[in-house]
Protein backbone atom coordinates (compact mmCIF):
# COMPACT_ATOMS: atom_id res chain seq x y z
CA UNK A 1 0.00 0.00 0.00
CA UNK A 2 1.22 3.53 -0.81
CA UNK A 3 1.65 4.92 2.65
CA UNK A 4 2.83 8.18 4.21
CA UNK A 5 4.10 8.22 7.78
CA UNK A 6 3.76 11.48 9.70
CA UNK A 7 5.59 12.06 12.99
CA UNK A 8 4.00 14.44 15.47
CA UNK A 9 4.99 15.79 18.88
CA UNK A 10 2.83 16.98 21.76
CA UNK A 11 4.03 20.42 22.84
CA UNK A 12 2.93 23.37 24.96
CA UNK A 13 0.46 25.30 22.80
CA UNK A 14 1.81 28.07 20.60
CA UNK A 15 -0.19 30.75 22.46
CA UNK A 16 0.84 29.83 26.01
CA UNK A 17 3.16 32.27 27.79
CA UNK A 18 6.12 30.16 28.87
CA UNK A 19 7.21 30.38 32.52
CA UNK A 20 10.34 28.82 33.97
CA UNK A 21 9.77 26.96 37.26
CA UNK A 22 11.21 28.90 40.22
CA UNK A 23 13.48 25.97 41.12
CA UNK A 24 14.97 25.95 37.60
CA UNK A 25 14.09 22.32 36.87
CA UNK A 26 12.04 23.03 33.76
CA UNK A 27 9.19 25.12 32.42
CA UNK A 28 5.67 25.06 33.86
CA UNK A 29 3.54 22.49 32.02
CA UNK A 30 0.95 21.64 34.70
CA UNK A 31 -2.50 22.80 33.68
CA UNK A 32 -1.11 24.28 30.46
CA UNK A 33 -2.82 23.74 27.10
CA UNK A 34 -1.02 21.16 24.98
CA UNK A 35 -1.29 20.81 21.19
CA UNK A 36 0.25 19.13 18.18
CA UNK A 37 3.50 20.92 17.31
CA UNK A 38 2.38 23.42 14.60
CA UNK A 39 5.02 22.25 12.10
CA UNK A 40 3.86 18.65 12.55
CA UNK A 41 0.29 19.76 11.91
CA UNK A 42 1.53 21.17 8.60
CA UNK A 43 3.23 17.81 7.96
CA UNK A 44 -0.04 15.96 8.53
CA UNK A 45 -1.99 18.41 6.37
CA UNK A 46 0.46 17.86 3.50
CA UNK A 47 0.13 14.08 3.80
CA UNK A 48 -3.67 14.35 3.78
CA UNK A 49 -3.61 16.58 0.68
CA UNK A 50 -1.32 14.12 -1.13
CA UNK A 51 -3.73 11.32 -0.27
CA UNK A 52 -6.75 13.38 -1.37
CA UNK A 53 -5.05 14.01 -4.72
CA UNK A 54 -4.62 10.26 -5.12
CA UNK A 55 -0.89 10.28 -4.40
CA UNK A 56 -1.16 7.97 -1.39
CA UNK A 57 -3.57 5.36 -0.05
CA UNK A 58 -2.97 5.63 3.67
CA UNK A 59 -1.74 8.23 6.14
CA UNK A 60 -0.32 6.85 9.39
CA UNK A 61 0.48 9.22 12.24
CA UNK A 62 2.96 8.35 14.98
CA UNK A 63 4.29 9.85 18.18
CA UNK A 64 6.42 8.96 21.19
CA UNK A 65 5.64 9.79 24.80
CA UNK A 66 3.50 8.99 27.82
CA UNK A 67 -0.23 8.11 27.67
CA UNK A 68 -1.23 11.80 27.35
CA UNK A 69 0.09 11.99 23.80
CA UNK A 70 -2.92 9.93 22.68
CA UNK A 71 -4.96 13.15 22.84
CA UNK A 72 -2.87 14.62 20.03
CA UNK A 73 -3.03 11.35 18.09
CA UNK A 74 -6.85 11.52 18.31
CA UNK A 75 -6.72 15.09 17.01
CA UNK A 76 -4.56 13.87 14.13
CA UNK A 77 -7.08 11.10 13.40
CA UNK A 78 -9.86 13.71 13.46
CA UNK A 79 -7.91 15.78 10.93
CA UNK A 80 -8.00 12.74 8.65
CA UNK A 81 -5.15 10.34 9.42
CA UNK A 82 -6.21 6.71 8.92
CA UNK A 83 -4.31 5.08 11.78
CA UNK A 84 -2.20 6.11 14.74
CA UNK A 85 0.86 4.55 16.37
CA UNK A 86 1.75 5.44 19.94
CA UNK A 87 5.23 4.52 21.10
CA UNK A 88 4.89 4.51 24.87
CA UNK A 89 7.82 6.09 26.70
CA UNK A 90 8.20 8.27 29.79
CA UNK A 91 10.71 10.97 30.60
CA UNK A 92 12.87 13.00 28.25
CA UNK A 93 12.95 11.64 24.71
CA UNK A 94 15.91 13.10 22.84
CA UNK A 95 15.71 13.57 19.06
CA UNK A 96 18.15 10.70 18.43
CA UNK A 97 15.94 8.32 20.43
CA UNK A 98 12.84 9.60 18.63
CA UNK A 99 14.59 9.06 15.29
CA UNK A 100 15.58 5.51 16.27
CA UNK A 101 12.01 4.72 17.31
CA UNK A 102 10.61 6.24 14.11
CA UNK A 103 13.08 4.16 12.10
CA UNK A 104 11.53 1.00 13.63
CA UNK A 105 8.09 2.22 12.56
CA UNK A 106 9.41 3.02 9.07
CA UNK A 107 10.78 -0.53 8.79
CA UNK A 108 7.41 -1.92 9.90
CA UNK A 109 5.18 0.35 7.78
CA UNK A 110 7.37 0.78 4.68
CA UNK A 111 6.18 4.29 3.79
CA UNK A 112 7.29 5.90 0.52
CA UNK A 113 7.30 9.27 2.25
CA UNK A 114 7.87 10.40 5.83
CA UNK A 115 6.89 13.94 6.76
CA UNK A 116 7.70 15.67 10.06
CA UNK A 117 7.89 19.29 11.20
CA UNK A 118 11.19 21.12 10.73
CA UNK A 119 11.38 21.76 14.47
CA UNK A 120 9.30 21.40 17.61
CA UNK A 121 8.44 24.73 19.20
CA UNK A 122 9.32 23.51 22.70
CA UNK A 123 12.98 22.49 22.51
CA UNK A 124 13.61 24.15 19.10
CA UNK A 125 16.11 21.38 18.31
CA UNK A 126 15.37 20.89 14.62
CA UNK A 127 17.04 17.47 14.61
CA UNK A 128 14.64 14.52 14.46
CA UNK A 129 13.90 14.64 10.71
CA UNK A 130 17.47 14.62 9.37
CA UNK A 131 18.50 12.11 12.07
CA UNK A 132 15.80 9.71 10.89
CA UNK A 133 16.79 10.22 7.24
CA UNK A 134 20.43 9.42 8.13
CA UNK A 135 19.55 6.24 10.05
CA UNK A 136 17.18 5.22 7.24
CA UNK A 137 19.93 5.97 4.70
CA UNK A 138 17.45 7.89 2.54
CA UNK A 139 17.23 11.44 1.13
CA UNK A 140 16.04 14.37 3.20
CA UNK A 141 14.55 17.68 2.16
CA UNK A 142 14.31 20.03 5.10
CA UNK A 143 12.28 23.27 5.41
CA UNK A 144 9.89 22.36 2.57
CA UNK A 145 7.54 25.00 1.18
CA UNK A 146 6.33 22.97 -1.82
CA UNK A 147 6.19 19.21 -2.46
CA UNK A 148 5.46 17.63 -5.85
CA UNK A 149 5.49 13.86 -6.37
CA UNK A 150 5.88 12.00 -9.66
CA UNK A 151 6.93 8.43 -10.53
CA UNK A 152 9.28 7.50 -7.75
CA UNK A 153 10.62 11.02 -7.24
CA UNK A 154 9.81 14.09 -5.21
CA UNK A 155 10.56 17.62 -6.32
CA UNK A 156 10.68 19.77 -3.21
CA UNK A 157 11.24 23.48 -2.76
CA UNK A 158 12.89 24.47 0.50
CA UNK A 159 13.23 27.75 2.34
CA UNK A 160 16.94 28.37 2.86
CA UNK A 161 18.89 31.42 4.01
CA UNK A 162 19.60 32.43 0.41
CA UNK A 163 15.99 32.12 -0.80
CA UNK A 164 14.17 29.14 -2.31
CA UNK A 165 16.07 26.02 -3.30
CA UNK A 166 14.58 23.16 -5.28
CA UNK A 167 15.86 19.59 -4.96
CA UNK A 168 14.81 16.36 -6.59
CA UNK A 169 15.07 13.20 -4.51
CA UNK A 170 14.40 9.53 -5.12
CA UNK A 171 11.63 8.01 -3.02
CA UNK A 172 11.34 6.84 -0.35
CA UNK A 173 12.44 10.07 1.28
CA UNK A 174 11.96 12.27 4.30
CA UNK A 175 10.58 15.81 4.18
CA UNK A 176 10.50 18.36 7.00
CA UNK A 177 7.96 21.14 6.73
CA UNK A 178 8.28 24.90 6.88
CA UNK A 179 5.52 27.36 7.72
CA UNK A 180 4.36 28.21 4.24
CA UNK A 181 3.88 24.68 2.94
CA UNK A 182 0.14 24.80 3.66
CA UNK A 183 -2.47 25.93 6.15
CA UNK A 184 -3.77 23.03 8.23
CA UNK A 185 -7.52 22.39 8.21
CA UNK A 186 -9.77 22.86 11.20
CA UNK A 187 -11.19 19.76 12.81
CA UNK A 188 -14.99 19.42 12.62
CA UNK A 189 -17.07 17.90 15.40
CA UNK A 190 -18.32 14.85 13.42
CA UNK A 191 -14.70 14.06 12.58
CA UNK A 192 -13.81 14.07 16.29
CA UNK A 193 -16.56 11.48 16.84
CA UNK A 194 -15.35 9.38 13.89
CA UNK A 195 -11.74 9.59 15.12
CA UNK A 196 -12.70 7.72 18.30
CA UNK A 197 -13.31 4.61 16.22
CA UNK A 198 -10.11 4.79 14.18
CA UNK A 199 -7.30 2.34 15.09
CA UNK A 200 -4.70 3.51 17.60
CA UNK A 201 -1.98 1.00 18.38
CA UNK A 202 0.34 1.31 21.37
CA UNK A 203 3.84 -0.13 21.33
CA UNK A 204 6.42 0.06 24.12
CA UNK A 205 9.71 1.74 23.21
CA UNK A 206 11.78 -1.12 24.62
CA UNK A 207 9.86 -3.77 22.68
CA UNK A 208 10.94 -1.91 19.53
CA UNK A 209 14.50 -2.53 20.70
CA UNK A 210 15.23 1.14 21.30
CA UNK A 211 16.87 2.31 24.51
CA UNK A 212 15.63 5.63 25.96
CA UNK A 213 19.18 6.78 26.57
CA UNK A 214 19.56 10.40 27.64
CA UNK A 215 22.85 11.76 26.26
CA UNK A 216 22.42 15.32 27.47
CA UNK A 217 21.97 16.30 31.09
CA UNK A 218 19.60 19.26 31.46
CA UNK A 219 21.40 21.05 34.28
CA UNK A 220 19.15 24.06 34.80
CA UNK A 221 16.49 26.24 33.19
CA UNK A 222 16.45 30.02 33.49
CA UNK A 223 14.33 32.85 32.15
CA UNK A 224 16.13 34.91 29.50
CA UNK A 225 17.80 38.21 30.38
CA UNK A 226 15.32 41.09 30.10
CA UNK A 227 16.02 44.16 28.02
CA UNK A 228 16.10 47.53 29.80
CA UNK A 229 12.95 49.59 29.48
CA UNK A 230 13.25 52.07 26.63
CA UNK A 231 12.04 55.60 25.96
CA UNK A 232 9.12 56.94 23.94
CA UNK A 233 9.65 59.74 21.44
CA UNK A 234 6.78 61.79 20.03
CA UNK A 235 7.71 62.34 16.39
CA UNK A 236 10.21 61.66 13.60
CA UNK A 237 12.39 64.61 14.65
CA UNK A 238 12.81 63.31 18.19
CA UNK A 239 13.53 59.83 16.85
CA UNK A 240 16.32 61.19 14.66
CA UNK A 241 17.74 63.08 17.67
CA UNK A 242 17.64 59.93 19.81
CA UNK A 243 19.43 57.92 17.12
CA UNK A 244 22.06 60.64 16.74
CA UNK A 245 22.63 60.67 20.49
CA UNK A 246 23.36 56.94 20.38
CA UNK A 247 25.70 57.49 17.43
CA UNK A 248 23.56 55.29 15.20
CA UNK A 249 23.12 57.78 12.38
CA UNK B 1 40.56 13.35 25.91
CA UNK B 2 42.19 16.40 24.38
CA UNK B 3 39.68 18.88 23.06
CA UNK B 4 39.83 18.91 19.28
CA UNK B 5 37.13 20.91 17.55
CA UNK B 6 36.24 20.39 13.90
CA UNK B 7 34.26 23.26 12.37
CA UNK B 8 32.50 22.65 9.07
CA UNK B 9 32.90 25.76 6.91
CA UNK B 10 29.87 27.22 5.17
CA UNK B 11 30.56 28.88 1.83
CA UNK B 12 29.23 29.52 -1.66
CA UNK B 13 32.22 28.12 -3.51
CA UNK B 14 34.23 31.34 -3.38
CA UNK B 15 33.48 33.09 -0.10
CA UNK B 16 33.52 31.83 3.46
CA UNK B 17 30.22 32.62 5.20
CA UNK B 18 30.75 35.02 8.17
CA UNK B 19 28.71 32.60 10.29
CA UNK B 20 31.69 30.21 10.20
CA UNK B 21 33.94 32.89 11.75
CA UNK B 22 31.38 33.15 14.57
CA UNK B 23 31.52 29.39 15.13
CA UNK B 24 35.30 29.76 15.45
CA UNK B 25 34.78 32.34 18.22
CA UNK B 26 32.41 29.92 19.96
CA UNK B 27 35.06 27.18 19.80
CA UNK B 28 37.68 29.61 21.16
CA UNK B 29 35.54 29.73 24.31
CA UNK B 30 36.51 26.13 25.06
CA UNK B 31 39.77 26.13 27.04
CA UNK B 32 42.80 24.62 25.26
CA UNK B 33 40.81 23.62 22.21
CA UNK B 34 42.63 22.82 19.00
CA UNK B 35 40.44 24.30 16.26
CA UNK B 36 40.41 22.84 12.76
CA UNK B 37 38.17 24.06 9.94
CA UNK B 38 37.04 21.65 7.22
CA UNK B 39 36.20 23.08 3.81
CA UNK B 40 34.17 20.65 1.71
CA UNK B 41 33.93 22.01 -1.81
CA UNK B 42 34.43 21.23 -5.49
CA UNK B 43 37.40 23.60 -5.49
CA UNK B 44 38.37 24.53 -1.94
CA UNK B 45 41.46 26.75 -2.31
CA UNK B 46 39.84 30.20 -2.09
CA UNK B 47 37.61 29.36 0.88
CA UNK B 48 40.35 27.39 2.67
CA UNK B 49 42.67 30.42 2.40
CA UNK B 50 40.04 32.62 4.06
CA UNK B 51 39.45 30.09 6.85
CA UNK B 52 43.21 29.80 7.43
CA UNK B 53 43.36 33.53 8.23
CA UNK B 54 40.92 33.38 11.14
CA UNK B 55 42.37 33.92 14.60
CA UNK B 56 42.21 30.72 16.63
CA UNK B 57 42.27 28.32 13.68
CA UNK B 58 45.26 25.98 13.85
CA UNK B 59 44.69 23.98 10.66
CA UNK B 60 42.38 23.84 7.65
CA UNK B 61 41.33 20.64 5.92
CA UNK B 62 40.53 20.94 2.25
CA UNK B 63 38.19 18.19 1.05
CA UNK B 64 37.61 18.49 -2.69
CA UNK B 65 34.94 16.59 -4.58
CA UNK B 66 32.72 17.76 -7.47
CA UNK B 67 29.75 16.30 -5.55
CA UNK B 68 30.27 18.89 -2.78
CA UNK B 69 28.77 21.73 -4.81
CA UNK B 70 26.06 22.78 -4.57
CA UNK B 71 26.10 21.68 -0.93
CA UNK B 72 23.65 18.89 -0.07
CA UNK B 73 23.31 17.77 3.56
CA UNK B 74 22.98 14.10 2.63
CA UNK B 75 26.21 14.24 0.55
CA UNK B 76 28.26 16.25 3.06
CA UNK B 77 27.17 14.39 6.21
CA UNK B 78 28.99 11.06 5.60
CA UNK B 79 32.19 12.98 4.76
CA UNK B 80 31.94 15.09 7.92
CA UNK B 81 31.22 11.96 9.97
CA UNK B 82 34.38 10.36 8.54
CA UNK B 83 36.46 13.44 9.36
CA UNK B 84 34.94 13.58 12.87
CA UNK B 85 36.62 10.36 13.97
CA UNK B 86 39.66 12.29 15.20
CA UNK B 87 37.75 15.06 16.99
CA UNK B 88 35.93 15.47 20.28
CA UNK B 89 33.62 18.25 18.99
CA UNK B 90 32.06 18.91 15.59
CA UNK B 91 30.49 22.34 15.08
CA UNK B 92 28.78 24.28 12.31
CA UNK B 93 26.72 27.45 12.20
CA UNK B 94 23.03 27.18 13.03
CA UNK B 95 22.03 28.38 9.57
CA UNK B 96 19.78 26.41 7.22
CA UNK B 97 23.03 24.80 5.98
CA UNK B 98 24.08 23.65 9.45
CA UNK B 99 20.58 22.75 10.59
CA UNK B 100 20.16 20.51 7.55
CA UNK B 101 23.50 18.74 7.73
CA UNK B 102 24.52 18.45 11.38
CA UNK B 103 21.71 16.25 12.76
CA UNK B 104 22.52 13.88 9.92
CA UNK B 105 26.16 13.88 11.04
CA UNK B 106 25.15 13.29 14.67
CA UNK B 107 22.93 10.35 13.74
CA UNK B 108 25.71 8.77 11.65
CA UNK B 109 28.01 9.13 14.66
CA UNK B 110 25.32 7.82 17.02
CA UNK B 111 25.63 10.86 19.25
CA UNK B 112 23.40 13.68 20.45
CA UNK B 113 23.43 17.21 19.10
CA UNK B 114 23.28 20.51 20.96
CA UNK B 115 21.47 22.98 18.71
CA UNK B 116 21.90 26.77 18.80
CA UNK B 117 24.76 27.04 21.29
CA UNK B 118 24.62 30.59 22.69
CA UNK B 119 27.27 30.34 25.40
CA UNK B 120 30.14 28.03 26.29
CA UNK B 121 30.59 27.17 29.98
CA UNK B 122 33.16 24.41 29.49
CA UNK B 123 34.17 21.79 26.95
CA UNK B 124 31.05 19.81 27.76
CA UNK B 125 28.67 22.38 29.21
CA UNK B 126 26.73 24.88 27.07
CA UNK B 127 23.73 27.18 27.19
CA UNK B 128 21.02 27.28 24.53
CA UNK B 129 17.63 28.94 24.07
CA UNK B 130 14.41 26.90 24.01
CA UNK B 131 10.72 27.83 23.66
CA UNK B 132 11.54 30.61 21.17
CA UNK B 133 14.06 32.05 23.60
CA UNK B 134 11.60 32.22 26.49
CA UNK B 135 13.83 29.92 28.50
CA UNK B 136 17.54 29.22 28.51
CA UNK B 137 18.72 25.72 29.33
CA UNK B 138 22.19 24.67 30.44
CA UNK B 139 23.08 21.27 29.00
CA UNK B 140 25.94 18.97 29.81
CA UNK B 141 27.34 16.10 27.78
CA UNK B 142 29.29 13.10 28.92
CA UNK B 143 32.94 14.02 28.14
CA UNK B 144 33.34 10.51 26.74
CA UNK B 145 30.73 11.25 24.03
CA UNK B 146 31.54 13.02 20.81
CA UNK B 147 29.68 16.31 20.74
CA UNK B 148 27.90 17.62 17.65
CA UNK B 149 26.65 21.18 17.89
CA UNK B 150 25.28 24.09 15.92
CA UNK B 151 26.26 27.63 16.89
CA UNK B 152 23.82 30.52 17.20
CA UNK B 153 25.56 33.20 15.14
CA UNK B 154 23.84 36.13 16.89
CA UNK B 155 25.55 35.17 20.16
CA UNK B 156 29.16 35.44 18.97
CA UNK B 157 31.36 38.03 17.27
CA UNK B 158 33.14 36.88 14.12
CA UNK B 159 36.75 35.76 14.61
CA UNK B 160 38.96 38.34 12.95
CA UNK B 161 41.62 37.54 10.37
CA UNK B 162 44.83 37.25 12.34
CA UNK B 163 48.57 37.31 11.64
CA UNK B 164 50.00 34.04 10.40
CA UNK B 165 47.86 31.83 8.17
CA UNK B 166 47.19 28.33 9.44
CA UNK B 167 48.46 25.42 7.31
CA UNK B 168 46.06 23.94 4.76
CA UNK B 169 46.02 20.19 4.35
CA UNK B 170 44.43 18.31 1.44
CA UNK B 171 42.38 15.35 2.63
CA UNK B 172 41.05 12.54 0.48
CA UNK B 173 38.15 10.62 1.93
CA UNK B 174 37.18 7.12 0.97
CA UNK B 175 33.45 7.52 1.59
CA UNK B 176 30.59 6.34 -0.59
CA UNK B 177 28.35 9.30 -1.42
CA UNK B 178 24.63 8.99 -2.12
CA UNK B 179 23.24 9.92 -5.55
CA UNK B 180 19.59 9.98 -4.44
CA UNK B 181 19.51 13.77 -4.04
CA UNK B 182 19.88 16.24 -6.91
CA UNK B 183 20.11 20.01 -6.81
CA UNK B 184 17.81 21.66 -9.37
CA UNK B 185 17.81 25.39 -8.70
CA UNK B 186 18.02 28.21 -6.21
CA UNK B 187 16.12 31.45 -6.59
CA UNK B 188 17.90 34.06 -4.59
CA UNK B 189 16.79 37.63 -4.94
CA UNK B 190 19.66 39.69 -6.29
CA UNK B 191 20.23 42.63 -4.03
CA UNK B 192 22.84 45.32 -3.57
CA UNK B 193 21.72 45.80 0.02
CA UNK B 194 23.71 44.40 2.94
CA UNK B 195 23.07 40.78 3.87
CA UNK B 196 20.31 40.51 6.47
CA UNK B 197 22.17 37.96 8.60
CA UNK B 198 25.29 40.09 9.04
CA UNK B 199 24.11 43.69 8.50
CA UNK B 200 24.84 46.21 11.25
CA UNK B 201 21.55 47.98 10.51
CA UNK B 202 18.24 46.35 9.67
CA UNK B 203 14.92 47.95 8.74
CA UNK B 204 12.12 45.44 9.12
CA UNK B 205 8.46 45.64 8.14
CA UNK B 206 5.28 43.93 9.21
CA UNK B 207 1.75 43.42 8.01
CA UNK B 208 0.95 47.11 8.55
CA UNK B 209 2.84 47.89 5.34
CA UNK B 210 -0.31 46.58 3.68
CA UNK B 211 1.09 45.29 0.38
CA UNK B 212 4.26 44.41 -1.54
CA UNK B 213 4.01 47.93 -2.95
CA UNK B 214 3.72 49.41 0.53
CA UNK B 215 6.89 47.53 1.45
CA UNK B 216 8.81 49.66 -1.06
CA UNK B 217 8.94 52.63 1.29
CA UNK B 218 11.01 50.43 3.62
CA UNK B 219 13.55 49.76 0.89
CA UNK B 220 13.91 53.45 0.32
CA UNK B 221 14.51 54.11 4.03
CA UNK B 222 16.90 51.14 4.23
CA UNK B 223 18.95 52.53 1.35
CA UNK B 224 19.24 55.90 3.10
CA UNK B 225 20.53 54.09 6.19
CA UNK B 226 22.67 51.55 4.36
CA UNK B 227 20.56 48.92 6.05
CA UNK B 228 19.39 45.43 5.18
CA UNK B 229 15.65 44.78 4.92
CA UNK B 230 13.84 42.23 7.07
CA UNK B 231 10.23 41.22 7.55
CA UNK B 232 7.90 39.67 10.08
CA UNK B 233 6.34 36.29 9.44
CA UNK B 234 2.97 37.99 8.86
CA UNK B 235 4.45 40.14 6.09
CA UNK B 236 6.09 37.14 4.41
CA UNK B 237 2.93 35.02 4.72
CA UNK B 238 0.94 37.85 3.13
CA UNK B 239 3.39 37.93 0.21
CA UNK B 240 4.73 41.43 0.89
CA UNK B 241 8.30 40.17 1.23
CA UNK B 242 10.17 36.99 0.26
CA UNK B 243 10.95 34.17 2.68
CA UNK B 244 14.66 34.85 3.07
CA UNK B 245 13.80 38.18 4.72
CA UNK B 246 11.88 36.59 7.61
CA UNK B 247 13.23 37.39 11.06
CA UNK B 248 12.23 35.32 14.09
CA UNK B 249 12.10 31.90 15.72
CA UNK B 250 11.65 30.11 12.41
CA UNK B 251 13.41 32.66 10.22
CA UNK B 252 16.72 34.42 10.77
CA UNK B 253 18.09 35.22 14.22
CA UNK B 254 20.01 38.48 13.93
CA UNK B 255 22.03 40.83 16.12
CA UNK B 256 22.46 44.17 14.33
CA UNK B 257 23.59 47.42 15.98
CA UNK B 258 20.28 49.00 14.97
CA UNK B 259 16.99 47.21 14.35
CA UNK B 260 14.01 49.25 13.23
CA UNK B 261 10.71 47.38 13.56
CA UNK B 262 8.17 49.21 11.45
CA UNK B 263 4.53 48.21 11.59
CA UNK B 264 5.50 45.02 13.44
CA UNK B 265 3.36 44.15 16.45
CA UNK B 266 6.10 42.02 18.02
CA UNK B 267 4.84 38.46 18.42
CA UNK B 268 7.05 36.48 20.78
CA UNK B 269 8.30 34.42 17.82
CA UNK B 270 9.53 37.62 16.15
CA UNK B 271 11.14 39.01 19.30
CA UNK B 272 13.27 35.90 19.68
CA UNK B 273 14.94 36.79 16.38
CA UNK B 274 16.00 40.29 17.47
CA UNK B 275 16.66 40.16 21.20
CA UNK B 276 20.42 40.46 20.68
CA UNK B 277 20.09 43.65 18.63
CA UNK B 278 22.00 46.50 20.30
CA UNK B 279 19.26 49.12 19.79
CA UNK B 280 15.66 48.34 18.85
CA UNK B 281 13.47 51.10 17.42
CA UNK B 282 9.73 50.46 17.11
CA UNK B 283 7.30 52.48 15.03
CA UNK B 284 3.70 51.37 15.35
CA UNK B 285 0.25 52.93 15.37
CA UNK B 286 -0.86 50.67 18.22
CA UNK B 287 0.52 52.03 21.52
CA UNK B 288 -0.14 48.64 23.16
CA UNK B 289 1.82 46.59 20.62
CA UNK B 290 4.18 44.17 22.44
CA UNK B 291 7.12 45.42 20.35
CA UNK B 292 7.20 48.51 22.61
CA UNK B 293 8.08 46.30 25.59
CA UNK B 294 11.46 45.47 24.06
CA UNK B 295 12.07 48.69 22.12
CA UNK B 296 14.83 51.05 23.28
CA UNK B 297 13.16 53.85 21.35
CA UNK B 298 9.42 53.73 20.66
CA UNK B 299 7.32 55.98 18.44
CA UNK B 300 3.55 55.62 18.32
CA UNK B 301 2.68 56.93 14.87
CA UNK B 302 1.46 56.13 11.38
CA UNK B 303 4.42 54.64 9.56
CA UNK B 304 3.31 56.05 6.21
CA UNK B 305 3.70 59.56 7.65
CA UNK B 306 6.82 58.93 9.70
CA UNK B 307 9.01 57.17 7.12
CA UNK B 308 8.99 60.04 4.57
CA UNK B 309 9.69 62.45 7.43
CA UNK B 310 12.65 60.35 8.60
CA UNK B 311 14.01 60.33 5.08
CA UNK B 312 13.72 64.11 4.87
CA UNK B 313 15.66 64.51 8.12
CA UNK B 314 18.37 62.26 6.74
CA UNK B 315 18.57 63.96 3.35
Amino acid sequence: MKRILVGIKRVVDYNVRIRVKPDGTGVVTDGVKMSINPFDEIALEEALRIKERGGAEEVVVATIGPADVQQQLRTALAMGADRALHVQADGVIEPLVAARALLKLVEKEQPFLVIVGKQAIDDDNSQTGPMLAALWNRPQVTFASKVELSDGKARVTREVDAGLETLEVDLPALVTTDLRLNEPRYVKLPDIMKAKKKPLETLALNTLGVEAKQHLKLVKFEPPAQRQKGVRVKDAGELIEALKKKGLI
Amino acid sequence: MAVKVLIVAEHDGTKLNPATAKSVTCACGIADAEIVVAVLAAKADAVAAQAAQLTGVSRVLSVENPANEPALGAVLAPQVAALAQNYSHVLAASTTYGKDMMPRVAALLGTAQISDIMAVESANRFRRPIYAGNAIVTVETDPADKLVGTVRSASFEAAAPGGAAAPIEKVTLNVELPTHTRFLSVSAAKSDRPDLQTASRVVSGGRALGSADGFKILYSLADKLGAAVGASRAAVDAGYASNELQVGQTGKIIAPELYMAIGISGAIQHLTGIKDARTIVAINKDADAPIFEVADIGLVADLFQVIPELERYMA
